[in-house]
């Protein structure tokens, strides 16, 4: 199974998308601390420099200055790489954005093993997992250009503090071949449908997925692949349903498999539905600088390594 | 210049800023005495004269706004707000009680006249710049007036902060720093001292006013010369004392949380009145 390339960066998306919506909406700005180039979110500052505010290598005041503008009525959109808009500001995102349930919107780009040459330092692989202890934030992680598209309106409309975790150059693209795709934040999309085994997937996993299943399609197996592009909150029913159908689920992301995807399927299985699971991701260690397809597999994140854990999880079903 | 009528008055406000916030605390058997105590001064200037605020209204667009972002001094803002008529006073006996509006440190959802949630110090002040970047961009004409600690000057983020506004000089923005010489561990000096604290924010070019943080004539020339700078945030330094106005906290690094029961109250009301 081979994917067409999307034919913009998705940090180009993003931000055309956002000068688009500024042309209509004035209470949108952005707050940047010294990665608009690498954010690519240039071009809006060109369009709207009085709504852009650049603070200078000071994530905690970004943050915190980004939760000033919401309370002034502003929707401001806070960029830069994930660990920096999250774990660096972690207190800033959970008290001045979460608890104050403000309108900001917190973008972290070069997610997970997508850092590559920047290497281990800025490799988040957490981002994710801490993020999604916080009471009220919704998490979003779009998986190609026309998802962020057709995303983009309800990312705007959302009332309360959001997190986006966004893939800076071009997706292989997923979604143009839908047909009359609907995106819903918090609903997960069934791009397979499938009876023996359920893979739960988001971002760069997707693609992966689709080619693992089309591999153990060959075999005789049948896997539904799931995009859950909503961490939080989490389609509890989507889990639930797959889980008591295929009763062997896959999780696969491009984070750690502590704390989450891996670890809110395994919460709703554990708690309502158990069934076998077995989780692709980094296996609790620190990143490590390299290209993509090195790194994909020093971690186990390949669509081989993903057919191999959902053969292994219909092996061990009763 | 404030007349001597509207000095005593101010002086009159302070007083009774530090009485109910003491009975707040006797309510709930203890609290952030020293810090609140300190700002009482400031905030009957603030509340009494300076701000441009409609209690029936908290939330008017186009108000002056505060942000206590040395979030812990919470009740004596508390008692501000009560006495200036954005709830009943009888409210106040509810600080820190199960499910009130008033919980130690302040929250923007909860209380009426709130305009920043503050209390992981640094980050109120950090969202002040937001709110000034704000008026700026919208071309109002409120102020935004920030009240921090001296030992809350020890985060970084507040230089960040501090930083910025300085070379976005939002002259729309007024700082104050409760200069109470003591923080939880010892004096600010010993723990780790922050001064000279003019000459940091001068170099932050921030436009720089030392002020008595007792004397209602002296806060309200101060924020008078900080409304003329039009050209730089302004940061007025308030010599101040943990504690003022209690003889059984004055001057205490112990009063920064400390007990307070009958005979606290006693002493402390009979020494205000």
């Amino acid at each position: 199974m081979e994917f067409q390339k999307d034919a913009r960066e998705l940090r180009k998306v993003y931000c055309e998308s956002l000068i688009e919506a500024a042309k209509k909406d004035d209470r949108i700005c952005i707050v940047e601390a010294d990665l608009m180039g690498a954010n690519g979110t240039k071009g809006f500052a060109a369009a709207f420099p009085e709504r852009t505010f650049d603070v200078g290598i000071a994530e905690s005041n970004m943050i915190c200055v980004a939760a000033g503008l919401a309370a002034s009525g502003k929707l401001p959109f806070a960029n830069s790489f994930t660990p920096f808009a999250t774990r660096r500001c972690f207190d800033q995102v959970a008290i001045s954005v979460c608890y104050t349930g403000l309108n900001v919107r917190i973008c972290g780009t070069d997610p997970g093993i997508s850092a590559q040459l920047n290497g281990g330092t800025h490799m988040s692989l957490e981002d994710m997992a801490i993020m999604r202890t916080l009471p009220g934030l919704t998490i979003y992680e779009p998986v190609d250009e026309t998802q962020l598209v057709a995303a983009f309106p309800q990312i705007l409309a959302h009332e309360g503090p959001m997190y986006i975790r966004l893939f800076r150059s071009n997706c292989e693209n997923v979604f143009g071949n839908v047909e009359n795709y609907e995106f819903k934040l918090g609903k997960a999309d069934v791009l397979k449908d499938g009876a023996d085994v359920a893979i739960f997937c988001s971002g760069l996993m997707v693609t992966r997925s689709l080619q693992a299943a089309e591999a153990l399609a060959a075999k005789g197996i049948s896997a539904a692949v799931i995009n859950v592009h909503t961490l939080k909150p989490l389609d509890e029913e989507c889990v639930l349903k797959y889980a008591e159908k295929c009763g062997a689920v896959v999780t696969a992301e491009n984070h750690s498999v502590v704390g989450a995807l891996g670890s809110a399927v395994a919460e709703v299985l554990a708690e309502k539905c158990p069934a076998v699971l077995r989780r692709i991701g980094v296996k609790d260690i620190f990143g490590e600088v390299g290209k993509l397809g090195y790194l994909e597999k020093r971690f186990g994140m390949t669509s081989d390594d993903i057919a191999a854990a959902a053969e292994d999880a219909i092996a061990a079903k009763k | 210049m404030l007349s001597n009528a509207e000095s005593a008055m101010l002086a009159e406000k302070a007083k009774e800023i530090r009485k109910l916030s003491l009975r707040m605390f006797k309510e709930i058997g203890k609290g952030h005495v020293g810090g609140a105590m300190s700002i009482a001064d400031l905030l009957s200037v603030l509340y009494f004269k300076e701000l441009n605020i409609n209690p029936a209204d908290p939330k008017w667009a186009d108000r002056d706004r505060v942000v206590l972002s040395k979030g812990h001094a919470g009740p004596a803002l508390y008692a501000a707000l009560a006495l200036r008529g954005y709830f009943p006073e009888e409210m106040c006996l509810t600080l820190n009680q199960p499910g009130t509006m008033l919980p130690s440190h302040c929250d923007m959802k909860r209380t009426p006249g709130i305009d920043m949630t503050a209390g992981s110090l640094a980050q109120g002040f950090s969202a002040s710049i937001g709110l000034a970047l704000a008026g700026k961009l919208d071309a109002k004409d409120y102020y935004i007036y920030s009240i921090i600690g001296d030992g809350e000057s020890q985060e970084g983020q507040i230089w960040e902060a501090a930083m910025l506004a300085g070379n976005r000089k939002l002259s729309n923005l007024i700082a104050f720093c409760d200069n109470n010489k003591m923080q939880i561990d010892g004096t600010t000096n010993d723990v780790n001292s922050i001064e000279p604290i003019a000459d940091k924010w001068a170099a932050f070019k921030w436009n720089v006013i030392n002020c008595d943080g007792h004397d209602v004539n002296a806060i309200s020339e101060a924020i008078a010369a900080a409304k003329a700078c039009k050209d730089k945030p302004s940061m007025i330094i308030l010599d101040t004392v943990k504690g003022k106005g209690l003889p059984f906290a004055e001057g205490l690094v112990s009063s920064h949380s400390m007990n307070v029961g009958a005979d606290e109250l006693e002493a402390g009301l009979a020494a205000l009145n």
